[in-house]
């Protein structure tokens, strides 16, 4: 959890983002990663996570697959509601949706999920290009 | 940097010093085992200063509701004091504001325990 971390924040910081959105990033792809390993994977140690970053001409996007059996980002509980604010668990699609500019769950061909996050590219000077 | 938790007393309230992170594993562990000790050693006024808390993952996030739960379901108060911005932030959009108890400063935080 801490590499894949790790590894998108330095991503991140090349790619021109401020110290705040690099953070966010990073969180995003935290929680992300425990998302598959927990549910994705059902914690067998055994079975693979995917990270994967590219760019896009707006876009920097993050892939995260798992080895599970996918599921709907519209069936997860929303963790703001009355019922859910005390949940010790459940808010982590919650934040990989506020900490970028979009989210998205696929079935992967083979099985699995493959959850993709869009994050706006910062604006960048004349003369500077993509990492 | 993993989490640490230093305990010291104002008067009634128990009020833990945290620092580090309190993400999934060892610091949502160590931040459980504090809350713990203090409820079973009778505490009932827990005050958690995250003045150098400056991450927390939504696991984090599960612990400090877990805590304020545990406290409360044996009577007692919890409250935060002194959040950095990215916990204040944090707090705010997942409308835990509406739960805890979140006091501007340790002085009144400890006059606001009834």
């Amino acid at each position: 959890v801490d590499l894949a971390e790790s590894i998108v924040m330095r991503v991140a910081e090349a790619a021109g983002y401020s110290e705040d959105e690099v953070h966010k990033l990073g969180m995003a792809v935290r929680e992300g990663v425990v998302n598959a390993y927990n549910y994705g994977n059902a914690q067998d140690r055994q079975k693979k996570i995917l990270l994967a970053v590219e760019f896009e001409a707006e876009h920097m996007v993050v892939h995260i697959c798992d080895e599970g059996c996918g599921f709907e980002l519209g069936e997860v509980p929303d963790p703001l509601a009355e019922e859910n604010l005390l949940r010790t668990s459940g808010r982590g699609i919650f934040l990989m949706r506020a900490f970028t500019d979009d989210l998205a769950v696929h079935k992967r061909p083979g099985g699995g999920a493959d959850l993709v996050m869009h994050k706006k590219l910062p604006h960048r000077h004349a003369g500077h290009g993509r990492p | 940097v993993a989490l640490q938790g230093t305990c010291r007393d104002s008067g009634e309230v128990a009020i833990i010093d945290f620092s580090g992170k309190i993400t999934l594993g060892e610091g949502s562990a160590t931040l459980r085992k504090m809350i713990r000790e203090l409820v079973d050693g009778g505490r009932r006024k827990i005050l958690l200063n995250l003045s150098d808390v400056d991450y927390i993952d939504s696991s984090g996030i599960g612990e400090l509701v877990g805590a304020y739960t545990t406290v409360r379901n044996a009577s007692g108060e919890l409250k935060l004091v002194h959040l950095t911005k990215r916990v204040h932030d944090l707090i705010q959009i997942t409308r835990l504001f509406t739960v805890f108890d979140v006091q501007p400063d340790e002085g009144a935080a400890v006059r606001s325990f009834k």
